[in-house]
């Protein structure tokens, strides 16, 4: 046996090499990392065809377990992260938004497959919501339609990678203020962001002739992309 | 490929006779079936029904006929195909009504299979049916502006009229869709909204339907009911699936489905891609089962385009093949998670997901997506079977899944503690079966022989031997075993067709002619349906002749299976809810569309 | 009796359990995990036991057929320039199901002629459907899916829309990732190569026949 683990132990300390079986010193941040990186907790919560591929990372052939990730919680209040796993539709997102304002800090959200990240082949529908960032922050972004059970892996080791990033002295959930919920979105004759209603009381009470108008600028806006 | 339209050919015209004035034959050029009388449209629905065995209502749908040119002439089409139970093609009717108020009698009082089809309409092309006992929105929300299937209604995010978008190429300056909205989102308001203060109305309506179908189920004791909704976030409800339950102690009195919430506007989206670009939309549609769904939609457009479209024989077989192996592939999934609801939690599951995997290995050597196959053309196969699959296939359809489909049958099926759970819940008589239109598993395990492979043949299922499978009792432990039975089928129909397949594993011929990148399909409509894992799929399409459908319409056996849901819980304890919904075998991208 | 089917089932999984350990016996000496073979065995019709695939630390061998994000192939000269495939024709674009792909198209500043070489080419990442149509569709081999699935990102206003330089690998890539396709394109185009070359010859060689007027060459053509 070398070292008890490479990745705690390395604080810029060096720890003689007969001591290294029984004495590690690190830093406070690398060992609470380390505790959460191994044991997040995914929400039971499936959307779409991603879900399949969600459920088949947990199965036997990848092997959720294998990440301390196996344990998916259908209580929004027992879990660390949220994947969300397909189309995020217009009806849904006031559901999503709830269920992540439910979700105890610390939590992570992946959005996973192209639907979540960004509406996906679906995004020109009626009823679907062009990435769910548009709601909930997202922290890691997969790829694919769907993306594979190893893309989904690659996607939460890149979670890990954010999780030993963070310090317990600069985290948002330890400091003073509280951090405001995400208002729920309503359904009205079209999905109603709350954060918006100033915005849109003002483009409904534009002349009729607005529609027009509202193509005009369009190409400005395309510039500047 | 059999003609649904000419196969009954002595009713139809019966039906000419005794209805001279109502009934017309539909004369437009590649068009079958009926017009018939809006009044009279119940009348012969009745007869259709009661004297000449038309008891199956596939599936219903409107047409929007719309053209922004002046004079044109403007209307919304509802569409009936009926079927005996016994077997044969289509009876199509057609009613027609105006855009502006559009009024259709309702067939769900005869017909409760009609139910969520109707409801769907009106949802989507705002037909409002009369006589319709709960005719509220189903896939969108109560409050919703507009109905969003008809042709003049545009989405925030619309572009342009028919894909390919004019801007894309040869100056296409990329740009996010959502830059280009004033919200940033894809939201778009009436004039003179105004969102403070805004209250949804969904859910109130909902809550009321249900009180007013619990009134109707009496119990002698009076005691305080409660609401308990089921979803859309439930670890048992196979997706973003809701159930509004009102009960009564631990006994269900009343179950509303609430669905909807993966309604990702698949048809709308559809009528604006061209025909060959609808190919890997329909692989999400029934996300476990993506060649069945391929299936489907080629057959319905090779209809119409003919002959030139046949595929090769080796492509025919291929097609099957795709298609048993997909049937297995969404059997053994079924299976595990019907056992995961019914307690066994997730071992059964990880047994037949790991069998599944392995069939979805072939899916990913031969097509390159494991779940996302997109491999039908019209008129063949996208490729043949690279090297070693076949070999592949060969293993495990002769050696491994015969073996482990045993294993699992060993492994449940004679568990006591399963069949105390599933024997005598949820029973479904066949008449029931049959009024709510279900199809596929849960029409045969409540005793109708029905399997459209045998009832009306398509592709080459004529060539082979196989039993339709059938179970007595209509009740859960029925339709888990009615899978285990189909897997051995499915087993049993591989083993002739894999020798069979013309080439081997030398390869050959796949694709009629060649694959070109547009295709144009003569006018006219076409309803092809395949036998999927889940029932009764089917895809009715109507083109004008231009490379995008006018109308493109799934008939979705998981969504019109969930009909008869409520039937199956009333009654019944809460935990058999949830024992129900998994022996329906639902999908949630199909159901929503 | 009663129970009897329990204890059925039970055996079932006692013998799926046992088998894991039997299966690591009869392997001893051989790596059942972390070795091709191993992988290969894990697949096959004969698995039994432990099914899982370590990943990361092995990865299940994606088939040759497998797609995820579109590329753009182009050639190297002997020079050592990039030559693109690609002659920005736009059926790719014009296939695509969800209308992901943008192509900017220029023209030659002196002869107001089109230039072959797209002089952008974007791809939403996240719209693609990874459905392969503009790889199937596309008449100069330019467009092919690729293999990399490995491409989680923080971010993706910044990184998901793909431009022509990140779309774009050498042959080579190609050919690494998809040997069987690569090759039957390649034959094929030499094969045509050598086809329009012999017709080219013939009809040459027509042309210098052809002042005598003597018999008529009818078969030349088809004989290449």
């Amino acid at each position: 046996m070398t070292d008890t683990n490479p990745t705690v132990n390395s604080a810029g300390y060096e720890v003689p090499p007969e001591l290294r079986q029984n004495v590690a010193i690190t830093t406070l941040d690398k060992i609470w990392n380390m505790g959460r990186r191994y044991s997040v907790w995914p929400m039971m919560f499936g959307l779409a065809c991603c879900a399949i591929e969600m459920i088949c990372t947990a199965a036997s052939r990848y092997d959720l377990a294998r990440f301390g990730m196996e344990v998916m919680r259908p209580s929004p209040r027992q879990s660390d992260l949220m994947i969300v796993s397909g189309t995020v539709t217009k009806k849904m997102i006031p559901q999503i938004v709830r269920l992540y304002n439910q979700m105890p800090e610390p939590k992570y959200v992946l959005a996973m497959g192209a639907c979540a990240s960004g509406g996906g082949p679906f995004k020109e529908g009626y009823n679907v919501v062009s990435g769910v960032d548009q709601y909930v922050p997202v922290d890691v972004y997969v790829p694919g339609c769907p993306p594979t059970p190893q893309a989904l892996l690659h996607g939460l080791m890149k979670l890990q990678e954010k999780i030993d990033s963070e310090s317990i002295t600069s985290v948002r959930w330890y400091g003073k203020d509280d951090i405001p919920a995400i208002p729920v979105p309503l359904l009205g004759p079209d999905l109603i962001d709350p954060r918006d209603n100033e915005l849109i009381k003002q483009e409904t009470s534009k002349k009729p002739a607005a529609p027009a108008a509202a193509a005009a600028p369009a190409p400005a806006a395309e510039a500047a992309n | 490929m059999t003609d649904a339209t000419t196969a009954a050919p002595v009713e139809q015209s019966e039906l000419e006779k005794r209805f001279p004035d109502a009934v017309k034959a539909d004369a437009r050029p590649g068009y079958a079936g009926f017009v018939v009388e809006t009044s009279k449209l119940v009348e012969i629905a009745t007869a259709l029904r009661d004297e000449m065995g038309y008891d199956y209502l596939s599936s219903v749908t409107a047409v929007d006929y719309y053209s922004d040119a002046p004079n044109a002439e403007n209307f919304i089409e509802v569409v009936y195909h009926f079927y005996k139970s016994t077997g044969g093609g289509a009876l199509v009717l057609k009613v027609q009504t105006p855009r502006d108020n559009s009024v259709v009698p309702s067939l769900t009082p005869l017909y409760p299979g009609a139910d969520f089809q109707e409801r769907e309409a009106y949802d989507l092309y705002g037909v409002n049916f009369e006589g319709h006992p709960d005719q509220r929105r189903i896939l969108m929300w109560e409050g919703f502006a507009g109905h969003p299937m008809r042709k003049d209604w545009k989405e925030a995010f619309y572009e342009e009229e028919v894909k390919p978008f004019k801007n894309r190429w040869p100056e296409g300056q990329v740009y996010r869709i959502e830059d280009r909205n004033p919200f940033n989102k894809n939201n778009k308001y009436p004039q003179g909204f105004d969102p403070v203060g805004f209250k949804e109305t969904d859910d109130p309506k909902l809550y009321e339907v249900l009180e007013r179908a619990a009134r109707e189920y009496s119990e002698d004791i009076d005691t305080e009911q409660v609401v308990v909704n089921l979803g859309p976030q439930h670890p048992s409800t196979h997706g973003v699936f809701r159930m509004a339950v009102r009960l009564d102690g631990e006994t269900i009195v009343a179950l509303k489905p609430v669905m909807g919430y993966l309604h990702r506007n698949h048809e709308k989206i559809g009528e604006r891609n061209t025909w060959t670009m609808n190919m890997p939309f329909t692989d999400r549609l029934d996300y476990l089962s993506s060649m069945s769904n391929n299936f489907g939609y080629a057959l319905a457009v090779e209809k119409l385009m003919g002959d030139k479209a046949a595929p090769p024989e080796r492509a025919e077989y291929l097609r099957v093949i795709m298609a048993e192996l997909t049937r297995i592939s969404n059997h053994l999934w079924a299976v595990g998670f019907l056992l995961n609801d019914l307690g066994a939690f997730f071992t059964p599951s990880l047994y037949a997901i790991q069998e599944r995997e392995l069939i979805l290995d072939i899916f990913e050597a031969t097509t390159g997506s494991r779940m996302m196959c997109n491999y039908f053309r019209f008129g063949g196969v996208a490729r043949d079977l690279p090297e070693g699959v076949y070999a592949k296939i060969k293993d495990l359809v002769f050696e491994r899944l015969p073996r482990k489909i045993d294993e699992l049958d060993i492994y449940l099926s004679e568990n006591e503690l399963v069949r105390s759970r599933s024997e005598g819940v949820g029973v479904i008589t066949p008449e029931e079966a049959i009024a709510f239109s279900t199809a596929g598993p849960v029409l045969r395990a409540s005793g109708v022989p029905y399997d459209i492979r045998r009832a009306d043949p398509y592709s080459i299922y004529d060539r082979f031997k196989f039993d339709v499978k059938v179970r007595y009792h209509g009740d859960v432990y029925d339709r888990y075993m009615i899978r285990i039975d189909e897997m051995r089928q499915s087993l049993d129909i591989l083993k002739q067709a894999i020798p069979d397949l013309p080439g081997g594993a030398a390869g050959g011929e796949v694709m009629n002619g060649k694959n070109p990148y547009q295709v144009r399909v003569p006018a006219g409509e076409s309803y092809g349906r395949v036998e999927g894992p889940k029932g009764e799929l089917g895809y009715y399409i109507v083109s004008n002749g231009k490379g995008n459908p006018a109308r493109y319409h799934v008939r979705a056996p998981s969504f019109i299976n969930l009909t008869v849901l409520e039937k199956m819980c009333v009654g019944q304890k809460v935990a058999d809810v949830v024992v129900n919904l998994g022996s329906i075998d639902i999908v949630l991208g199909e159901v929503d569309r | 009796m009663y129970g009897l089917g329990i204890l059925k089932g039970m055996w079932v999984t006692l013998t799926h359990f046992i088998d894991s350990y039997v299966e690591d016996i009869k392997w001893l000496g051989r790596n059942r995990y972390y070795s091709k073979e191993g992988i290969q065995h894990r697949r096959s019709k004969d698995t039994k036991g432990i099914f899982t695939v370590q990943y990361p630390e092995e990865k299940l061998p994606v088939p040759e057929e497998f797609r995820f994000i579109p590329f753009l192939v182009y050639d190297v000269d002997a020079d050592g320039n990039k030559q693109d495939r690609c002659t920005s024709c736009g059926i790719c674009a014009k296939v695509c199901p969800p209308q992901c792909i943008w192509i900017v198209r220029t023209e030659d500043p002196v002869t107001k002629r089109p230039v072959p070489e797209p002089v952008d080419f974007f791809v939403d990442v996240d719209i693609c459907m990874n459905c392969g149509y503009c790889a199937e569709y596309c008449p100069f081999d330019a467009i092919k899916m690729d293999h990399d699935y490995e491409m989680a990102s923080f971010d993706r206003h910044a990184e998901h829309i793909f431009n022509k330089e990140k779309l774009s690998k050498p042959a080579s890539y190609y050919a690494g990732i998809r040997p069987t396709n690569y090759n039957r394109e390649e034959t094929l185009k030499a094969e045509e190569a050598a086809k329009k070359a012999a017709a080219a010859a013939a009809k040459a060689a027509a042309a210098a026949a052809a002042p005598p007027a003597g018999s008529p060459p009818p078969a030349a053509p088809t004989a290449g």
